[in-house]
């Protein structure tokens, strides 16, 4: 499988050049994000169609769930927000997010951790890209209780599986330009699991001499991730290694809300935030931060190759992120009117190109009073695109 | 007529008065505990306490000549009685250590170690496993407090990290069930998870500790960490003047990188532990600043410093007796000295502020006897 490409080729575009994604809103904070998402597409006026697919987490039966494969299956691309597994439940029903991850054979769990200029953290210049085994390892699901009270759970490494992901790893460090691949391990434990983890991670490297392989000890990396996390370029682990260090590297880089994830399987893909939060204690009181969905949807963008939308969009949502007068905007309680300005930014910038994102942030600073803001938008476009002027003044009046 | 009588009131009350009985038990059974400990106190400080010392390989020595260095200078009341561990092979080719250090410690039931090597192909397991299982050494517990003058990007920490040492991932069974698959089996047992939550609520409510975290990813790992949690919970119901909370692994590694202040004592299985405690170290400074201790079965507790031996400077003093001397304070406190314990660690975090003296590692240049005699000096001008 070494000569295969690593970009697939993306699903083709329907009749119309319109493509179909599924979208699974979730629960918690995952279908107010994914409202935004497709608020903003409508705005920047994106040729993708969404097909909803609501997975019911409260239900023990599996149809939902069957219903959302197949349609991912026959869309090749889906946009989803964090299923809940209520633990209290009996432990024949399995974690809904790994049936679908397990089910469609997403292997690779992609997320690039970036410091953005805007945010205010205590580490400074962070670029780190997690390539993390999403199928087996820990998350097997094989348990069993042999004699009462002594439970044992079994992690799983297998050869073909290893082997995939340290590919997958190198691959993408050489399209990216990246020098140094670290694997993560604990195989001074661990020594036939994880051991058989790091050997595979070597005889990739092999392959592959432009690129320095070193490897690091789980909780040492944790160690050093707190400390100087500038020292990472890409990171390989099994599942439970992933699940941890991307959790710690998007804490150092700001927060869930602002790194998005893909899985990426041999024939699909599925886009999501980084570190799957529910978020169920900030659901409906719109304080959640939509940037990780967005820039989520925006790799699914260039998944589709439609790089164009994929950099209207980032550019928008990095331009509100990283204006400190308007970063406030995602920091606070009002999301919404972070999402205003990013559709707006996002309308300017398809209508005048990039004069009109520029014109539309000013707008926006200009004047805090909507009716004032509204009028002056309204008049900037009037003035260059009278039509488009008079339906978004029409439109943000009435928000 | 009367004997029916009372009979009868008897019945009445039995309920009551079984209840009483639990309660009263309960409250003596604390009263207990408070009088022994307090008593210990007492006698200790009339009394010598004699604790086994293990050097241990690299820095080891120095760091322990220095800790004796300080104690002597604090006056406290410790015997330091010092044993070697290489693991001899015993009669049935079974590896075990020597068998005067196991008596030293049965008898002393306190011991202090310095880093340990691990040869890489010496044919017997690593050291620290041989102690663990020789004296079933089930918690490990880590204090993780921001030293002020060693600066990290972290400031204010205050947690304590309670980790299960003797089962979970680490159970050591492994087998190859095909060429090219292993399998790996995590293992939690009722008994040890009940242990591990019962030490941890000991401790928080000996330490004015306000809460208790389990630390679990149970949405996956539904039996395992499901049997971990819950156990925890019936355990939470005896404590009721400690906080208990739940949090999923990722949620705790996500919100400690951002706010560590919002954690007191996690209590966890093997792996997580090993991971999260490492985390912590990182969050104050590293493991040449951090303490740990390991509690085991019988009231045996072994105190170490959790860093490598450092071969390279070995000998040359310039090594950094910090955390060997804050777990032998940890040590200290757990026998109730609390006045020298306090005495001592003063002395060493004024030190580590005044930024004077300090060690290669700390950012300074001294040696680690101008170290040693700086601390020294300031537990005497204490007195």
């Amino acid at each position: 499988f070494s000569r295969r490409s690593l970009r697939r080729c993306p699903p083709p575009a329907k009749y119309g050049g319109r493509h179909t994604v599924t979208l699974i809103p979730g629960d918690g904070i995952g279908p107010e994000l994914l409202s935004h998402v497709r608020e903003v597409f409508r705005y920047s006026c994106v040729p993708v169609d969404f097909e909803v697919v609501h997975v019911n987490s409260a239900l023990a039966s599996q149809d939902d769930m069957d219903n959302a494969i197949t349609a991912i299956r026959r869309n090749g691309v889906a946009l989803k927000g964090n299923i809940e597994t209520k633990h209290t439940l009996p432990p024949s029903v399995k974690s809904r997010n790994n049936i679908l991850r397990t089910s469609l054979d997403l292997y690779a769990n992609v997320m690039h951790c970036q410091s953005l200029s805007g945010v205010q953290t205590r580490h400074k210049n962070i670029d780190i890209m997690i390539i993390r085994e999403n199928t087996e390892g820990e998350y097997s699901n094989l348990e069993h209780e042999s004699v009462s009270g002594v439970v044992e759970s079994l992690k799983i490494i297998t050869r073909n599986n290893s082997l995939r992901i340290a590919e997958y790893a190198f691959k993408l460090a050489r399209e990216k330009g990246r020098r140094r691949v670290t694997a993560v391990h604990k195989a001074n434990i661990m020594k036939l699991g994880d051991g058989l983890f790091l050997q595979c991670c070597k005889e990739v490297a092999s392959g592959y001499p432009d690129i320095t392989f070193d490897s690091m000890i789980v909780d040492n990396t944790t160690m050093q991730l707190v400390s100087k996390p500038q020292q990472f370029d890409v990171m390989v682990m099994p599942n439970l290694y992933g699940n941890v260090v991307s959790n710690v590297c998007a804490g150092l880089v700001g927060g869930p809300g602002l790194v998005p994830g893909a899985n990426y399987g041999r024939d699909y893909a599925v886009f999501e935030t980084a570190t799957r939060n529910t978020g169920k204690s900030i659901a409906g009181r719109n304080i959640a931060n939509p940037t990780a969905m967005l820039l989520a949807s925006c790799m699914m963008l260039d998944h589709l190759k439609l790089n164009d939308y994929a950099s209207l969009i980032r550019n928008g949502v990095l331009t509100t992120m990283n204006e400190t007068r308007v970063g406030f905007l995602l920091q606070s309680p009002l999301p919404l009117y972070a999402v205003t300005l990013i559709k707006l930014l996002c309308y300017c910038s398809v209508t005048c190109g990039s004069e009109g994102l520029e014109a539309g942030l000013a707008c926006f600073l200009g004047s805090l009073h909507k009716v004032v803001l509204c009028v002056a938008t309204g008049a900037l476009l009037l003035w260059s695109a009278p039509l488009s002027g008079i339906r978004l003044t029409l439109s943000l009046r009435w928000r | 007529c009367t004997q029916k009588t009372s009979y009868r009131s008897f019945y009445f009350f039995a309920k009551d008065i079984v209840q009483l009985k639990s309660l009263w038990s309960l409250q003596f059974g604390n009263y207990l505990q408070s009088f022994k400990s307090n008593s210990f106190q007492i006698l200790s400080h009339f009394t010598m306490q004699t604790v086994t010392l293990i050097p241990g390989d690299g820095i080891g020595p120095e760091i322990s000549t220095a800790v004796m260095k300080i104690f002597e200078a604090a006056k406290a009341p410790i015997q330091w009685e010092e044993r070697n561990v290489t693991a001899i092979q015993g009669p049935g080719g079974k590896w075990m250590i020597p068998p005067d250090a196991k008596e030293s410690m049965d008898k002393n039931k306190m011991g202090l170690k310095g880093p340990l090597k691990t040869p890489i192909a010496a044919g017997h397991p690593s050291m620290n496993l041989l102690l663990r299982k020789t004296f079933d050494l089930y918690a490990n517990v880590r204090p993780c407090m921001s030293i002020e003058g060693y600066k990290t990007p972290y400031t204010d920490v205050d947690l304590v990290t309670i980790r299960e040492n003797t089962e979970g991932e680490y159970s050591g069974i492994e087998h190859i069930i095909v060429d090219g698959v292993v399998q790996s089996i995590k293992l939690i047992t009722e008994t040890a998870s009940k242990r591990i939550a019962e030490y941890a609520f000991e401790y928080a409510r000996n330490n004015q500790r306000t809460s208790v975290t389990a630390v679990h990813k149970a949405n996956i790992m539904r039996m395992s960490d499901g049997l971990f949690l819950r156990k925890c919970r019936e355990v939470a119901e005896n404590y009721k003047d400690v906080k208990f909370r739940e949090m999923y692994l990722d949620t705790v590694c996500l919100n400690m990188v951002q706010d560590p202040t919002q954690f007191d004592v996690l209590v966890m299985p093997n792996l997580y532990g090993d991971i999260l405690s490492d985390l912590c170290a990182g969050l104050i400074g590293g493991l040449g600043v951090t303490p740990s201790g390991n509690i085991g079965a019988n009231g045996v507790a072994i105190f170490e410093s959790v860093h490598g031996t450092a071969p390279d400077i070995a000998g040359l003093d310039m090594a950094n007796p910090t955390a060997l001397l804050l777990s032998a304070v940890m040590m200290l406190r757990h026998m109730g000295l609390h006045a020298y314990a306090d005495k001592i660690q003063i002395a060493c975090f004024d030190t580590i502020k005044d930024k004077k003296v300090l060690t290669g590692d700390l950012g300074g240049k001294s040696k680690c006897s101008e170290f040693t005699g700086e601390i020294c000096r300031r537990v005497q001008d204490m007195e």
